[in-house]
């Protein structure tokens, strides 16, 4: 396998497709960047594979090449860890829709040679599965050992279980929800309003010569950030402090609109290095497939039906400080699992962090799913 | 591997292989990994405590964090084999309908707790005049999560009341099995197996 060019960092493949679209539209080509670490078992039977958050990629374990930073989930997977690629074929792929490899509105619509912008179809959550199944096809995967994803990965996990129900062996299902809430899209509506709202979005036709609608995306990002912490850890890591700068070396208030307090300095910054890696459409698309996402309307209304062919062994974790996808979400998920007598396991654990917890250090959580994975390796 | 509780070890040694199970505050899930590793039972668990959810799960059992008290309607009826309930019942808002779940939920279940009724207890009260600490009620009144103190004539009447079976009980006095005469008085512990 070492010297098959299918594996290992930095990859990007075309797939013919085509891909139907849970919106009707026929997809071809199918572009899809990811990674794998590891090697498959000849039997095929140890692949694990990684879904992204909303804003993530496939660098999962490796270094992202635009920031520099290392992977967003090194604390869960690499040696000695739950997902060790020693025992593990591990595998994560950019989504459909995304800006970081694979098919999304930035890259060339074979029809007119030129970015698709806003002529890309819009996607769900099933459609980015249902591609991830595609590029498994292209591996040689049968069948996953283990789905595991955080908030949209999660999303991303549930959906496998229940689309591919013969593909999973089992499924972690990190800080997520079956259903997308009001409040949920409506967070999203005001970041692709204020990207809508930056003239430079321009109808989404700004690639190119263009200058991107960075500001726009910027503030998409602040709202969207503040539904990833807690006000617990706002107030912990910042508090009312105001901003040190070489102007006021003690900080003091400017009686102005600077970035005064700590807080709006950290937003801005969060603001505008994500602009820096991710495109503004990209960030309208998956969002639009978030506030889609209703695992229970895809299956006559009732989410336990979702899980009816489904035999594999789910691990369900929530944090008591998220209100983005709060516990309750969670419990929602494990009740239709039990109602389907799906191998159900649900814990919520205790953070400071909000949302965000999952991509931070959680050695409960860690500890939860090496056991979980454990004992699927009996 | 450490001994199973003397409760458990008679719930572990009567449930036969290839059962579903439901265990109704599993703990750590020391009886679900007992049951699990002889053959072919399927056990379920549901732990109101998150580190010991978390200590299940990492053994690779399935533990749901959840309430007896609140939980149990989410289970669809006949689901389990057995439906457990191991010194549980004591801490339960609700008893009396934790106990009608039970027998909804498994076609037969196992009740085990202390027998608040004990010779020790009612001496203690008696004589000492003070809530007993004892070893099977290591907390005192304050802090005890024992919130419905029931005796075993306590238990049987209530089965009885709701219409549920008595199939057989168990009677211990430390670990060791007494016998079921005048059980009320000097069994520190007792195990029914139920059905509706």
């Amino acid at each position: 396998m070492p010297d098959d060019a299918r594996f290992g960092l930095r990859r990007h493949v075309t797939l013919a497709g085509p891909l139907r679209l849970d919106g009707g539209m026929l997809l071809s080509p199918v572009e899809i960047a990811y990674e794998t670490y590891g090697t498959l078992d000849p039997d095929g039977s140890n692949a694990v594979l990684i879904c992204h958050a909303l804003t993530g990629d496939h660098y999962v374990a490796s270094e992202h090449p635009v920031t520099g930073k290392p992977g967003w989930w090194t604390r869960l997977i690499g040696p000695g860890l739950p997902v060790d690629p020693a025992r593990h074929f591990v595998i994560c792929a950019n989504v459909l829709g995304s800006c970081m490899g694979s098919s999304g509105p930035a890259s060339e619509n074979p029809a007119t040679g030129q970015p698709w912008g806003m002529a890309f179809p819009v996607i769900t959550i099933r459609d980015m599965v249902r591609a991830q199944a595609m590029l498994l096809d292209h591996l040689g995967v049968a069948r996953l050992r283990a789905v595991i994803g955080g908030s949209m990965g999660g999303m991303q996990a549930l959906s496998w279980a229940s689309t591919f129900p013969d593909r999973v062996a089992a499924a972690v299902v990190i800080a997520s929800t079956a259903r997308h809430s009001a409040q949920n899209i409506a967070f999203h509506e005001v970041g692709r309003q204020a990207i809508m709202a930056d003239p430079n979005w321009r109808g989404g036709a700004y690639y190119g010569d263009g200058a991107p609608p960075t500001a726009g995306l910027a503030v998409a990002r602040m709202a969207a950030h503040i539904t990833y912490l807690s006000e617990a850890g706002l107030t912990e890591k910042f508090g009312r402090r105001l901003q040190h700068s070489p102007e006021r070396p003690n900080g003091a208030k400017s009686f102005g609109f600077d970035a005064d307090f700590q807080v709006e300095s950290y937003l801005r910054h969060q603001g505008i290095s994500f602009v820096d890696r991710f495109d503004a459409n990209s960030y309208l698309y998956i969002t639009r497939a978030l506030d889609y996402f209703d695992l229970a309307e895809e299956h006559g209304g009732l989410l336990a039906n979702a899980f009816r062919h489904t035999t594999a062994r789910f691990a369900v974790i929530s944090f008591d400080t998220d209100w983005l996808y709060p516990t309750s979400d969670s419990r929602a998920i494990v009740h239709a699992l039990n109602a389907a007598g799906a191998r159900a396991s649900f814990v919520e654990l205790s953070s400071p962090f909000g949302h965000d917890a999952f991509l931070l250090d959680a050695p409960e959580m860690n500890r939860v799913i090496d056991g979980f994975l454990r004992a699927g390796e009996r | 591997m450490t001994a199973l509780r003397p409760d458990l070890a008679i719930i572990a040694a009567k449930v036969p292989p290839g059962s579903r199970v439901l265990d109704i505050g599993c703990g750590d899930g020391a009886l679900m990994a007992a049951l699990r590793d002889r053959s072919g039972i399927d056990a379920r668990g549901l732990e109101i405590d998150a580190a010991n959810v978390a200590a299940a799960v990492a053994r690779g059992l399935s533990v749901v964090q959840g309430d007896a008290d609140a939980d149990l309607g989410d289970y669809p009826d006949a689901a389990f084999d057995y439906a457990i309930l191991s010194q549980t019942l004591q801490t339960a808002r609700r008893p009396h309908i934790v106990l009608d779940h039970l027998v909804r939920i498994g076609t037969r279940a196992f009740v085990s707790f202390p027998n608040f009724a004990h010779w020790q207890v009612r001496a203690s009260l008696l004589w000492g005049g003070r809530m007993p600490v004892t070893r099977l009620l290591p907390e005192r009144w304050y802090d005890t999560p024992n919130i419905h103190h029931v005796t075993i004539d306590d238990f049987r009447a209530m089965v009885a009341e709701r219409g549920i079976t008595v199939e057989d009980a168990w009677f211990l006095s430390g670990d060791k099995r007494t016998r079921s005469a005048a059980a009320n008085l000097f069994a520190e512990h007792a195990v029914f197996l139920l059905r509706r």
